[in-house]
This record gives C-alpha cells, structure tokens and sequence, in this order.
C-alpha cells in the first residue's frame, strides 16, 4: 500500500513503516520556540534536569511575538530564552531578525524533515515538503532536550487546485476558502496534503501562505510535495544542496479528496470571530476599517508587499485609516527597501514597524479600541486577538487589504484592476 | 480517580485566545494566568468556578495558538476536568501533558446543562448526570497516553525513562 507525504516522512524518523493512527517516536530535526511559549518550555526543561540539548543548532529561540518589548515583565521572559540558549549553545533569533517561521524557512527547514514547534503555525515549513508541526512547551522541551516527539500519525485528506486563479484572486483568498468549506474543524488531527495543477504552479510564497493556515482548520500539517519552485527557492537563498524530492505514491491511501476550481473564487473575508466565518467580498455589507495590518507570518513576504505597494502607489491611506506594515524578516525588510517598496508604502500614508509578529498577536504595535474594526492579512480572527475582546477583526489578502486602507472600507479590489 | 462537581457549560470553538489572552502571556505563574482564565468569553467564570469545577462544551475546544498557558490557566483556576465532543489537537496534548483530565463525549456534552451536577469516574470511563440520572461511556485512550497520565505528565514521564537509561 502507498504512503501519503506526511506517511512517508514519519515513517523515515521513526525508523520502520508507519499507518496512520499509530502511535509512533519519531526523531525530530528542527525544534524551535517563540517568547511567548520559551520560558515555560525552558521551566521545563530545567525541571527535568537538562542544561543542554541534543541538538544546538537545530534548537532555535524566537524573539518575535514582543519584539522589541513593549514592557518588563516581556523584557525579562527575553533574558530567560537569552540566558538559556547562551548556555546551551542554541541558536537564537533576536529583536529585528523576524517571524519564526519566516526565518525557520529562510534557514533552517529543509524538504523531507520534520520540525515541532511551540507555535500553532509552524505548520508553514510544511510548504517546503516538511512534516512541521505546532506543539505545546512541554512537548518541546522535551524536543529541545531528545531532540525526539511521539506523535499519532494523521490519516491525509488530499487537496486539489485546480486552474488558475482569477485577476484580484490569491492564495490567501484560497485557503480562506477553503478553511470556509470545510470549517474550523474540518482537518483536525489530520494533515492536508496540497496538491493539483495550480499547486505546481504555485510560487513558493503562495505556498507558505496555504500551509501557514492549514491550522486554522485544525490541521496538524499543512504539506506541499518539494518541485521544481522548492528547489529554485532553496537555490536562491544559498541552500540549494539541502533539496530533496518529496512526494506521494501513486498509490497512497487518502481519507478523503478535495477538488477545488480556483477560477471560479472571489476575493475572499473571514469575518468576526471565526477564521470559518467566510463571505466574497462582493457579498459583504459596506464594513467601515480604522486599521489595516499587512504582514504578518501569512502574508508579510516581498511578493505581499509588492502587491500591496502596487495598489497604494500614487493613493493615499484614507483619512480615519491606519495602515500598518510589518515585513516578516529583515531580509525581506531590506529586499523591500532597495526595490522601492517601502518608499512607495510610506508614502500613501503607511507606518511601518520592525520584523516579527507585529500587533497580530495582541501584546504590541498597534492594540484596536473598544469597537474598532480591523482588515488583517492575518491567519486568526478570535475574539480579543489584537489586544480588545470589544473589537472587530476580518481577514483578506494584501490586495484587499491595501485597497480597503485607500476606500476607508472593506472593498473588491477588482474594482482597479 | 472519580471526579464529582458542577458544571459549566460552553459552545464550540472555545479558543486559546479567549481562555487565556495574549496580553497576560507576561508571566508562566499558573496563579496570575488563573485570574484571567475565560475572561473574554465569560465574566462571571472567576465566580462560577468556585461552585462548578467541570468545564462542558462542544466541538474543538482549545482551538487556536500552541500556548500550553491555556490548560495550565484551567487547571490552576480549579477546573478538575473538561468534557467535550471534541479538541483541538494541541489543546488535547497540552492538557494531557500537564495533567489536567480531558474526555470526549458527544452525547454527554450535548445533554449536559449548567450546573448539573457530573460524577466523572476516568478508570472506567464512565460519566454520570446526576442531576438527570444519564450516564456516558467514554472511549478510553490509547495505552501510550494512558501511561502519560498514569506517570502524572510527560516531564515526569521522560524523567523517569532518562533516569533509567542512564
């Protein structure tokens, strides 16, 4: 019987022939936290007696979700991860350099690996044809300290693109999509594995866009096989040797099949407070925005910006509207800067603030007011995310997003396209 | 380990974001966490708590960010048990992990009213109403996690397979 992506690769770390459902240990290759999880995975690793881990520089700790510190009680959860990864040789991404998993895929990920980490997102790497996984700091202390998980392996649902996406129509409209038809629970405990026509013609970044959001349906991994686009990636950024070919057999054993006609998909919301909540923008009522935020670990990469910067050249952010921009690494920071983008950003009226996570997660840079309304290019809508329970949150691509920021309101970009 | 108390009663998709927020992720003292919990969802859960220590909901609770911040803010706010039809998958592990008891129950979750009173026996895996007088049968866990659960939590589990490997 052949095996899924996510079977094949869990079966090559645990060292024999793996089904899904079974109870496997798996060795792990990359293992990584962020500030807001470290320190509790740090209490727990000195709990258990390790002051060193089995794999330094493959253990990474992300200073991202409060980064710089808006207040002490951060800055001092920051020296613990300093402290520790000092004395333990680990790797750590400090204040400016990035998201985690921006950087994890710029650096660390490569196809057929599998990556745990203290984040419900690291399930982006999987874009690169990597098993990666979200966990909790317990689990990733002990990731840290074995450099090994145990983990249940997912049956697969299979995904198809098809065709091509129509003008004003992106990958995150996609996934918004997709997530909106089969519900915020629609993959729980199971992988999805993208695949299709459209998929291989997928720039990379599109694709770190889907597999970023494959939680949000409650996936475990969201896995894209390694082709052509994956190799031209690695290649460009210095690490061409580490592609491997991954893919599934011909034969592999699906739980269930998704065929999805992008040509026929609108530009896409999710609307408060469930990333599930979906409407065409088309269908939406007039939704007046005081913020919009482009960036982030879905959509904070150079191809986003460009997008965004095309819109807004020669447009002013309207009056009333905050725009905020937040590149998801330095390199894409200095990338953006010596094309002009961020020229172009400032000047129709946009703030934008250093790499990492930005005002997504609530904690800094940008908390709304009671009954605000904020456009993000986001992954995540709950309630209370952006620091206020009383505000609103909707999701869209950065084309959407940069538009609405000129009209003062949730708008179809298609309109000037 | 029987468990008996009241219930309080949620819907689905009880995120991380509203059990614990963001904002409060300063500190890992599970005490300050506690004085937070559900604080988004639910005002008066600090008071409720106090008489009513079984959380009831529907599907995926738990849904939403990694922080392992979210069941150890339940657990240390004196919630002895959760029952739902279903988790999200990182809430489930956490939870298992650090030792605050999770069962699924479809039927249990749906039939279960605020403040009835649950008698919850976890070796049989059994759920008693009885305020109703229903009872549930629950599905046990696999023997890996049943092994987790028995050691009090995978840092006590890996500490004492490392103790014993070296």
């Amino acid at each position: 019987m052949g095996k899924t992506i996510a079977e094949k690769i869990i079966s090559s770390h645990a060292g024999r022939d793996v089904k899904p459902n079974d109870i496997t240990v798996v060795d792990v290759d990359v293992v990584m936290a962020q500030d807001g999880t470290g320190p509790l995975a740090v209490s727990q690793l000195k709990k258990m007696g390790f002051d060193k881990v089995k794999n330094p520089a493959k253990s990474i700790f992300f200073i991202d979700h409060a980064s710089p510190s808006p207040r002490k009680e951060l800055s001092n959860s920051h020296t613990v991860l300093r402290e520790y990864a000092g004395n333990a040789g680990m790797v750590l991404s400090e204040v400016g350099e990035g998201v985690c998993h921006q950087i994890l895929v710029e650096s660390f990920v490569s196809p057929g690996d599998i990556v745990i980490g203290a984040d419900s997102h690291t399930c982006t790497s999987g874009a690169l044809g990597a098993f990666a996984t979200g966990m909790g700091s317990t689990d990733i202390a002990v990731g840290f300290a074995l450099a090994k998980t145990w983990l249940m392996v997912p049956p697969t649902i299979k995904v198809n693109f098809n065709n091509a996406l129509a003008k004003g129509v992106y990958a995150k409209d996609l996934i918004i999509h997709l997530i909106g038809k089969i519900t915020a629970e629609g993959a729980t405990y199971k992988a999805l594995e993208f695949s299709g026509s459209r998929s291989s013609k997928m720039s990379i970044e599109d694709r770190f866009t889907i597999s970023n959001m494959a939680v949000e349906a409650g996936a475990k991994a969201g896995i894209f096989e390694s082709d052509e686009v994956t190799k031209e990636y690695l290649n460009s950024i210095g690490r061409a040797a580490l592609y491997k070919k991954i893919f599934a057999d011909d034969d592999a054993v699906y739980e269930d099949i998704i065929d999805i006609d992008c040509s026929e998909l609108e530009p896409m919301i999710s609307k408060p407070h469930t990333v599930d909540n979906v409407s065409p923008v088309s269908m939406m009522e007039k939704v007046k925005v005081n913020q919009v935020l482009i960036g982030t670990c879905t959509n904070g990469r150079l191809s986003d910006l460009k997008i965004a910067a095309d819109i807004l050249k020669g447009r002013k952010v309207a009056s009333g509207v905050r725009l905020l921009v937040v590149p998801a690494s330095r390199k894409i920071y200095l990338d953006a800067l010596e094309s002009g983008i961020i020229k172009t950003l400032i000047e129709s009226g946009a703030v934008v603030e250093s790499p990492g996570c930005g005002p997504c997660v609530g904690v800094h840079q940008g908390a709304l007011a009671d009954n605000e309304v904020c456009l993000s290019t986001q992954n995540r809508n709950f309630k209370g995310r952006m620091g206020n329970p009383d505000s609103f949150i909707y999701l869209s691509s950065p084309a959407t997003a940069a538009y609405s920021a000129v009209k003062g309101y949730i708008a179809d970009v298609r309109e000037i396209l | 380990m029987i468990i008996k108390d009241k219930a309080i009663k949620y819907g689905s998709n009880v995120d991380t974001d509203v059990i614990i927020p963001a904002r409060y992720l300063n500190t890992i003292n599970e005490k300050e966490l506690a004085a937070h919990c559900f604080e988004d969802l639910d005002k008066e859960f600090a008071e409720k708590v106090k008489e009513s220590k079984i959380v009831v909901a529907a599907d995926n609770f738990g849904c939403g960010s990694s922080r392992e911040h979210a069941p150890l803010a339940i657990k240390a706010s004196g919630v002895k048990l959760i029952i739902a039809k279903s988790y999200a998958r990182i809430f489930f592990r956490n939870a298992i992990n650090i030792g605050l008891p999770v069962i699924v129950n479809e039927q249990a979750a749906d039939d279960i009213s605020e403040g009835d009173t649950i008698e919850a026996d976890l070796d049989k895996g059994e759920i008693k109403n009885i305020s109703t007088g229903m009872v549930y049968l629950t599905k046990p866990f696999p023997e890996f996690i049943q092994t987790l659960i028995s050691k009090g939590g995978y840092v006590n589990y890996v500490k004492d397979k490392f103790d014993k490997e070296n």
